[in-house]
């Protein structure tokens, strides 16, 4: 019935091929605007088949096969429709035609302009077919083509060489996360004996015992961690921004970095079965805390977005790791629109103040930059969880999964808490550093509102900050009803029953996050010794703050360096001097041996042929006689 | 048929060899003309070639030396027919990447098509003997064309890599004469005819001296660690084409032998090595990646990424299990089609800067940006990226080898960090940054010969990454044949996932 639905990876994969070869030909703006058409048609193409999911209750979707693929281990080219991938790919098509119109404006005088498009479209199609893959290893064959998108983005200007670093640090990075996720399907299909969807999440409760369940959580959670930018792997990301701003928003925000939580959605079955999804949860708790701690101090604009959206990663883990997918996917949903506008908006502002990127420099910039202004206030009004807004909806829901879950899970509302509170002063902060205040512009900048196919798309994600948090409220569970089906095979976490108990947590964090804000809002709106002295107040933690806890001097100090220095060793020591030094010494060993015996080097091939025979023969009886036993 | 698949490319040798002598410019296009006849005849065998079926196919037989038992005895199977398919591709691609080759062309071109008659050989023959008489064959030509048309070092390189290999083609020998002795010993006729002997009755110690014979000669082909020093001089030291073959085809000959001689002749004896060859190939994998990353010279740094790759090939094999065997014949054509591209690309390099040290470089994308595009395709492809072709046979040798060697199957897994890292920062070193270098600004990009040389490997790496089918049917029946060979000879039993009929089923839970 909706076996049409290969159509949604086609239009982008053909858009790709297509700008691939034919690209520079058609310029700036064709290869732009074909671009954007390809992700336009993807979603048209993925709201029609998500038509049945509405009109029918309890469809389950169904399973669309296109070619065989490595059919031993299960894998094909199939495409499971059902709604959670419905929900996926009309985000990823929705938020990435946005990104692609925006792109329009923002790439234009770029000389790889069509080039982009190519990469954009490309990555669309990967993540497409991630989200709809129906067996692990088309999800894994997504999961790896948007690593390269990823890595051919975000080294675009690869003659800087920071951005071909930083390029190559994320692919790396997420390939050690990929080593885990690649254990964890080996154990699968030892278990099951298919990587197929359909071979593997009902016979979870008859196959897997606890402790398998949670050994396959576990590995699918390192292999999530990379993707989605957990604790200890998040550290690509903040230097994925060296990527063109339209990246950063549409797989370094909205789209990609989700695929972890995604995974750990889809696999909900194996989580349930055993006792992964708490330390899911837990990574995710203590990654959102960490990594909003230090987006308070960053001064990069688009630092500060990296570091909130790895903070807010953290909230769709714990969701998900708590059994609340329905929360996770909720927010998850909410954050690609918010978190998309504020990365847009930041590239409006980067594009208006001439490629500026440090708000140390930015100030009063709202009068002449109004519409980016707004929409940007409200996306940090969004994420800072402001009812009706839509992250008020979503980040309560996760806070009330956590909550209701107990125990433990109080821990991780408390830390949920004080990150909201941390979240709504950061983005605030930021707000008011950039759009307030005394301009602090570098000489012979002069802000300007940026082109309408640029703020078109900030009006709409603008509009969908606001009102897509009503899909899913207390009062009507829209989204809920409509991912049911894809979960019926497990016990959904919800948050507590009753509006009376709605209305207090609403309240408590709402609390929080207001109080982070009015904080920000009281230093940052007024002059900068103010601020000063503010952060002077916090002394040495600022400063750890400021350089992310030197996390990544860390690494190079444990890892990359001592890792190159084995390898310099194993390479020029032990390999060329050990094992070939040995071959080498025999070598001249015989040859020493030769001269002292050259009388019997006669020089006559005859006489080299008995030789040889001669000891072939001898060989030959010898492993006649001591093989036979005799 | 297969008959003519050997003598095409020997005669067409002798037809260059008996081009006029002042007409030297002919032999590289008379050559690669002719070198399209095995790809035709190749061609049709591929795709006549009946899938679902185990045996050999096209066999052909005639007694060659009676009183010995030597017959020349051809046919080809699942396991052989990729690889025939790639040496026919390799060779015309091989030879049209030489026209540098300046000096006494026509002996250069008679090598190389005497090089792809001694490969086809070895892959088609049925018949110990005579698969040996083309093992040994395969070395003289790759001697010379390593000697005479290599670098500064070329003499040293041919020559250890000659050493290694005869040392290795001794104790082949020896094994091969042996079984034929027992085989006489047994029914009173000796033998050299694969069949036959596979119903050898020999004893365990027997079959572990000679599964020992064989391997070694295998190992050092493929190399395996330890013997594998030979390999980078090799490839440092041969001409573009030396290296294409040598990775692309020759170093197959290792791991074919291993599947097809090894498995089959003394199945309890390989049984019982699983863990030695299982712990060799992944000490090859993630040795030969840790050693790939510092290596200054970008052919030393691809020379030891395929240590690592063929780790993949051995350890597939070791695993026992359909989706192990499958992913080690299909990585044996894929290891070939993206070393084979990265050599010539290399090559492609050198030819304009006469150099092949990382640090020379730097920037390149924006001087040469297509040839940039191809090295990092190709790059991926090697790296394992879902979608080219690489990736199908590791991650089917991964998946495949956890059911019965978990351990070693986790560790090999490791290797695909490692191949992202010593690729991507090559590439990173090479083409990123600004072309700071005056020599490298007035690079140019490739021509159409360079790149037309690419086209048909890109496509093979696109298409066997997602429709690896066309070679996966053609597998199949054979890989099963051979799985069947070694649980029905041996006490060993494939474990409940490591077989297909299994995943197709469901059950099989007690």
């Amino acid at each position: 019935m909706t076996d049409f639905v290969w159509l949604v990876i086609a239009f982008p994969l053909a858009g790709a091929v297509l700008l691939h070869f034919l690209g520079r030909r058609l310029g700036e703006p064709l290869a732009g605007i074909i671009g954007t058409l390809a992700a336009a048609a993807a979603f048209v193409v993925a709201f029609v088949a998500a038509l049945p999911f509405i009109v029918e209750e309890g469809n389950h979707g169904e399973t669309v096969m296109l070619w065989e693929w490595m059919p031993a281990i299960g894998a094909n080219l199939e495409i499971t429709w059902d709604p959670l991938a419905a929900v996926m790919a009309l985000i990823v098509t929705g938020v990435g035609s946005l990104i692609h119109l925006f792109s329009v404006g923002y790439m234009h005088g770029d000389e790889r302009f069509a080039r982009f498009f190519t990469y954009l479209n490309l990555f669309l199609a990967s993540m497409l077919t991630l989200v709809l893959g129906g067996n692990f290893a088309m999800v894994f064959l997504g999961w790896e083509l948007v690593g390269l998108c990823s890595y051919l983005l975000i080294s675009f200007w690869y003659t800087k060489p920071s951005a071909a670093a930083a390029g190559k640090k994320a692919f790396v990075v997420n390939r050690i996360g990929d080593f885990g996720f690649m254990v964890g399907l080996m154990l699968v299909f030892t278990n099951f004996g298919t990587l197929a969807f359909d071979g593997i999440f009902e016979r979870v409760p008859e196959i897997l015992d606890g402790s398998t369940a949670t050994a396959i959580g576990l590995l699918f959670l390192v292999g999530a961690a990379g993707k989605s930018a957990q604790i200890p792997l998040y550290v690509w990301l903040p230097d994925a921004m060296e990527g063109p701003t339209p990246v950063s928003a549409l797989i370094h925000a909205a789209t990609m970095v989700t695929a972890g939580v995604y995974l750990v959605a889809r696999s909900a079955t194996i989580f349930a079965a055993g006792d992964a999804g708490i330390v899911v949860a837990v990574v995710g708790a203590l990654t959102a805390l960490w990594a909003a701690s230090i987006a308070i101090a960053q001064s990069d604009i688009k630092r500060v977005l990296a570091y909130s959206t790895v903070s807010q990663l953290g909230y769709m883990f714990i969701a998900v790791g708590l059994g609340g997918y329905i929360a996770g996917i909720f927010h998850l949903m909410t954050h690609a629109f918010f978190k998309a506008l504020l990365f847009l908006g930041s590239g409006s502002v980067i594009h208006g103040m001439h490629e500026e990127q440090d708000m140390n420099k930015m100030g009063g910039l709202l009068e002449k930059m109004p519409v980016t202004g707004v929409t940007m206030g409200i996306a940090t009004l969004a994420i800072a969880g402001i009812p009706p807004l839509a992250g008020f909806w979503s980040k309560d829901e996760i806070l009330g999964v956590a909550f209701e879950y107990g125990g433990v899970g109080i821990v991780l509302w408390v830390i949920g808490l004080v990150t909201a509170l941390i979240t709504a002063f950061y983005m605030t902060r930021q707000w008011f550093m950039v759009f307030t205040g005394e301009p602090r512009w570098e000489e012979g900048v002069d802000p300007h509102e940026s082109p309408r196919s640029m703020t078109v798309p900030l009006i709409v994600l603008a509009v969908l900050s606001v009102g897509a948090g009503f899909l899913n409220t207390p009062f009507r569970l829209t989204l809920e009803h409509f991912l049911e089906p894809s979960f019926e095979l497990v016990k959904v976490a919800h948050p507590p029953e009753g509006l009376g108990m709605f209305a207090l947590l609403a309240a408590i964090s709402v609390g929080a996050g207001i109080a982070g804000a009015a904080m920000a809002g009281f230093v940052y709106s007024r002059p900068r010794e103010i601020w000063e002295r503010f952060q002077g107040g916090f002394g040495g933690l600022w400063e750890a703050w400021q350089a992310a806890y030197r996390v990544d001097d860390l690494y190079g100090a444990t890892i990359v360096t001592p890792g190159r220095k084995l390898s310099e060793r194993m390479a020029f020591d032990f390999d060329a001097g050990g094992i070939d030094g040995f071959v080498n010494g025999v070598g001249r060993a015989v040859r020493s041996a030769g001269a002292r015996t050259r009388v019997l080097q006669t020089g006559l091939v005859r006489n080299y042929g008995v030789g040889f025979v001669a000891g072939l023969l001898a060989v030959v009886i010898w492993l006649v006689i001591a093989g036979g036993g005799v | 048929m297969l008959t003519a698949l050997i003598l095409v490319p020997a005669v067409a040798a002798v037809v260059v060899m008996l081009l006029p002598s002042d007409r030297k410019e002919l032999a590289l296009p008379v050559g690669f003309a002719l070198s399209f006849v095995p790809l035709a005849i190749a061609g049709y065998l591929f795709f006549e070639f009946e899938t679902g079926v185990a045996g050999y196919q096209f066999t052909q037989k005639a007694v060659w030396y009676e009183p010995w038992g030597i017959s020349w005895n051809l046919g080809v199977d699942g396991i052989s027919l990729g690889l025939v398919a790639l040496s026919v591709i390799l060779i015309p691609i091989a030879l049209a990447a030489s026209t540098t080759i300046t000096d006494r062309t026509k002996e250069f071109v008679v090598f190389t098509l005497l090089l792809e008659a001694g490969l086809i050989g070895s892959f088609l023959a049925l018949d110990l003997f005579l698969f040996f008489v083309f093992f040994e064959a395969v070395l003289v030509p790759m001697y010379f064309i390593i000697g005479i048309w290599g670098s500064e070092r070329r003499i040293y390189a041919a020559m250890k890599f000659f050493i290694f290999t005869a040392f290795g083609s001794a104790f082949l020998l020896a094994s091969i004469v042996a079984l034929s002795v027992f085989h006489n010993r047994q029914f009173g006729s000796p033998s050299f005819d694969l069949l036959e002997l596979m119903s050898l009755d020999l004893t365990l110690d027997q079959s572990r001296w000679l599964f020992a014979g064989f391997g070694i000669a295998f190992a050092i082909k493929v190399p395996v660690f330890p013997l594998h020093t030979w390999l980078p001089d090799a490839h440092v030291q041969a001409p573009t084409a030396g290296s294409v073959l040598l990775a692309g085809v020759m170093l197959k000959l290792g791991t074919y032998g291993l599947l097809r001689f090894n498995l089959n002749l003394f199945p309890q004896a390989a049984v019982d090595a699983v863990p030695i060859i299982a712990g060799l190939a992944v000490i090859g994998i993630i040795y030969g990646a840790v050693v790939a990353i510092v290596q200054p010279d970008l052919k030393k740094l691809v020379a030891y990424s395929s240590v690592s790759h063929l780790g993949f090939i051995v350890l597939g094999t070791a695993a026992l299990t359909s989706a192990g065997f499958q992913g080690a014949v299909i990585q044996n054509v894929n290891h070939g089609l993206t070393t084979g591209a990265l050599f010539l690309l290399v090559g492609m390099i050198y030819e304009r800067r006469h150099t092949k040290k990382i640090e020379d470089f730097g920037g390149l994308a924006k001087v040469m940006p297509i040839f940039a595009g191809l090295f990092l395709f190709t790059a991926f492809a090697s790296i394992g990226l879902p979608g080219l072709n690489g990736f199908v046979g590791e991650f089917l040798v991964l998946i495949g080898s956890f059911p019965s060697i978990p351990v070693f199957a986790t560790i090999a897994a490791f290797g695909v960090i490692l191949a992202a890292i010593y690729l991507l920062w090559a590439y990173e070193r090479v083409f990123t940054g600004i072309p700071d270098k005056p020599e490298n600004q007035k690079l140019t990009d490739l021509n159409a010969r360079e790149i037309g040389l690419m086209v048909p490997l890109v496509v093979l790496m696109l298409v066997l990454g997602l429709y690896p089918k066309i070679l996966l049917d053609r597998t199949a029946a054979s890989t099963e044949a051979l799985l069947d060979r070694v649980e029905q000879a041996t006490t060993y039993e494939v474990p409940e996932q490591g077989r297909l009929a299994d995943v197709f089923a469901g059950e099989g839970d007690e």
